[in-house]
């Protein structure tokens, strides 16, 4: 299904924790958005000076609301954009493109599933966990995060799965340390056969690593950062292993951002590996400005 | 005069003007003077979920190269006031990829195409040139120049006026007579009419101008060089008064040159501005990243700037701006009798 843009309005904005949930009523996206699809919004208003657009991957939709089709996003405020987010109130107009991406590929069969999240990068989880459950999988979550209030949807997690273990940094709730100490446990348990995760780039490694050593598939979400999020722009790129065997940079806007884990170069993330496709024959050629 | 009833499909919208938007750019006849810019639009395949890319004068093609390329590490962008950082270092499928599935895309489609050429040698280009000559679909070639010359000690071809003008004569020799061949230059020189002079006296049919400025981000927290390239490429609104001002030199010194104007244009005000100050054409670039929808509104948001104005045909007002000064004092408000149109009935 293609994208679409439409003038999307701010319908509401509440604190969870150290994050910000947004929901915008943006037609045309709930419609058809799937889980770990994600929007690009444009910030600053009309004569912003912020030309990028920011990416979230969707939390959940609601597609015939009151208002029409809604989207709602989680996020954090990191910079001057997703600061200018966190002012918007109910009735502002915000840009949304969307859906955007590759979301997670679902089992045609009712398998075992751990979904794991870091941060609010948990938000594409929990509609995943639902269409899996329609599909009468068993889900299990790990939610880690540095600390509590850093957590996102532990209660929603509960309701949701079988089993749900937390960690955390520091110890404030569940177990002290990272989603990667209590994982390899819980597939134990559950005899995973997929492992679902969205985060950051380390944790995602390592669930990865953690997946293949189980023998389980993995779906990594990518957070890499993104200028226009439809594909154009060449900013998002991560070496990732095709069909073929080849390396080659690809886009996490439209090729992901949701990746087979072990396809993904993890460890050569931030460079070009020399086997990658069109990588400089030597040092001295690779030298292009743009 | 009648007025069609085309609407730009806003909601409330009234009617576009009436008036003639086609520009000629060097030979190339297009039906609309706005187009996307190199680097900003791929191949066009993406941006048309968003707008019909076949309503817009061209598709510029990013810049393509013999062999595919990887590019550069990331990050590769940096977001900066009213403007971006790039440092892509022109990731591509290479020429073949291209032709086969991009270029045919864009004449399935009946888009038009300008193709944008990059090399590090004169081989290069040339052999670039020869592989586009025997294909159908290409409305134009734009010779990226800003390139380091892999020859001269990577000193960039756009910055040297022989080495540039080498280049030009050479992808102009090698291209068929019919198709008119662009010189894209950089603004990162002392006289970029100079430069100017030196691609069309070599061939160059017309000038798409500006490339980024050469720029650089340091992350205050990493406490290092914010792209992995270290520099990169400066685009968007912030360097529009500097590519307004290129464009108004060289249209100035060479008057019968025909530009393609770039830099920064993000509305139709903008795009307004560059043809009055000389552009027979625009592209727009980085805004697309903003607003995927854009190059489109642009279109239709310059003509109705232009009807407000009274123009009655887009190519009266390239150059407008730079029509003599009437000897006695005007009114500070626009004159639109001047304009060399009919009035509007």
């Amino acid at each position: 299904m293609a994208p679409v843009q439409v003038r999307g309005e701010v319908l509401s904005i509440r604190r969870v924790g150290d994050y910000h949930a947004l929901t915008l009523v943006a037609p045309g996206i709930a419609e058809h958005a799937r889980p770990g699809h994600f929007v690009a919004l444009a910030v600053g208003g009309e004569d912003t000076s912020m030309l990028l657009r920011r990416a979230f991957s969707i939390y959940r939709v609601q597609e015939r609301g009151v208002y029409g089709g809604t989207v709602e996003i989680v996020f954090a405020v990191h910079g001057r954009g997703t600061a200018w987010l966190a002012r918007c109130r109910p009735h502002d107009p915000v840009d949304v493109v969307g859906p955007l991406g590759r979301p997670f590929a679902l089992p045609r069969e009712a398998v075992t599933a751990t979904l794991v999240g870091g941060g609010y990068g948990a938000a594409p989880l929990f509609s995943l966990a639902e269409q899996l459950r329609r599909r009468d999988c068993r889900v299990d979550f790990v939610l880690g995060a540095a600390t509590e209030s850093r957590l996102f949807g532990a209660l929603e997690a509960k309701r949701m799965s079988t089993q749900v273990a937390i960690t955390t940094e520091d110890g404030s709730l569940g177990e002290r340390g990272r989603v990667t100490d209590v994982l390899p446990a819980m597939m134990a348990r559950s005899g995973a056969e997929v492992v679902y995760a969205c985060g950051p780039m380390g944790m995602l490694r390592a669930v990865t690593e953690i997946a293949t050593a189980y023998g389980a598939h993995s779906q990594c979400a990518v957070e890499e950062s993104m200028a226009c999020g439809v594909g154009v722009c060449m900013s998002c790129v991560l070496p990732v292993v095709g069909d073929d065997g080849r390396t080659r940079m690809v886009r996490s806007c439209v090729e992901g951002p949701v990746f087979n884990g072990e396809r993904v170069r993890w460890d050569a993330i931030g460079t070009v590996p020399p086997d990658t496709v069109g990588a400089p024959d030597d040092a001295a050629g690779g030298g292009h400005r743009p | 005069m009648t007025r069609m009833r085309i609407t730009d499909g806003r909601p409330g919208s009234t009617p576009l003007p009436d008036l003639d938007m086609s520009t000629s750019l060097a030979g190339a006849e297009l039906p609309s003077p706005v187009l996307t810019a190199s680097g900003c639009a791929a191949a066009g395949r993406e941006l048309d979920q968003f707008f019909d890319v076949t309503e817009i004068g061209a598709v510029v093609t990013k810049s393509i190269m013999l062999r595919p390329r990887a590019g550069r590490p990331t990050p590769r962008m940096a977001e900066t006031p009213s403007g971006m950082l790039n440092s892509i270092g022109l990731q591509g499928p290479g020429i073949d990829a291209f032709l086969e599935r991009d270029l045919a895309w864009l004449r399935r489609r009946g888009a038009r195409a300008v193709v944008s050429i990059a090399g590090g040698t004169v081989d290069e280009y040339t052999k670039l040139a020869q592989r586009l000559r025997h294909v159908d679909g290409v409305t134009a070639v734009e010779v990226n120049i800003s390139c380091p010359n892999v020859e001269d000690r990577g000193q960039v071809f756009a910055c040297d006026r022989n080495a540039a003008a080498t280049v030009v004569a050479a992808v102009r020799r090698a291209t068929a007579p019919g198709v008119p061949v662009l010189a894209k230059l950089s603004p990162d020189v002392t006289d970029i009419v100079s430069i100017a002079e030196s691609v069309v006296d070599a061939g160059a049919d017309g000038l798409s101008m500006i490339n980024t400025l050469l720029g650089m981000v340091v992350d205050t927290d990493t406490m290092r060089p914010a792209l992995a390239g270290v520099t990169g490429g400066l685009s968007g609104p912030a360097i529009r008064p500097v590519a307004v001002r290129a464009v108004w030199q060289v249209h100035a010194a060479l008057p019968e040159v025909p530009i393609l104007g770039m830099g920064g244009i993000r509305t139709g005000l903008d795009a307004l501005e560059f043809v009055l100050a000389g552009a027979s054409a625009v592209s727009v670039g980085t805004v697309v990243f903003h607003d995927p929808a854009a190059p489109l509104r642009v279109a239709h948001e310059l003509q109705r700037a232009l009807g407000e104005r009274g123009f009655g045909r887009f190519a009266d007002a390239v150059g407008y701006a730079h029509r003599p000064l009437p000897p006695v004092a005007e009114p500070a408000a626009p004159d639109h009798q001047e304009a060399p149109v009919e009035e509007e009935a």
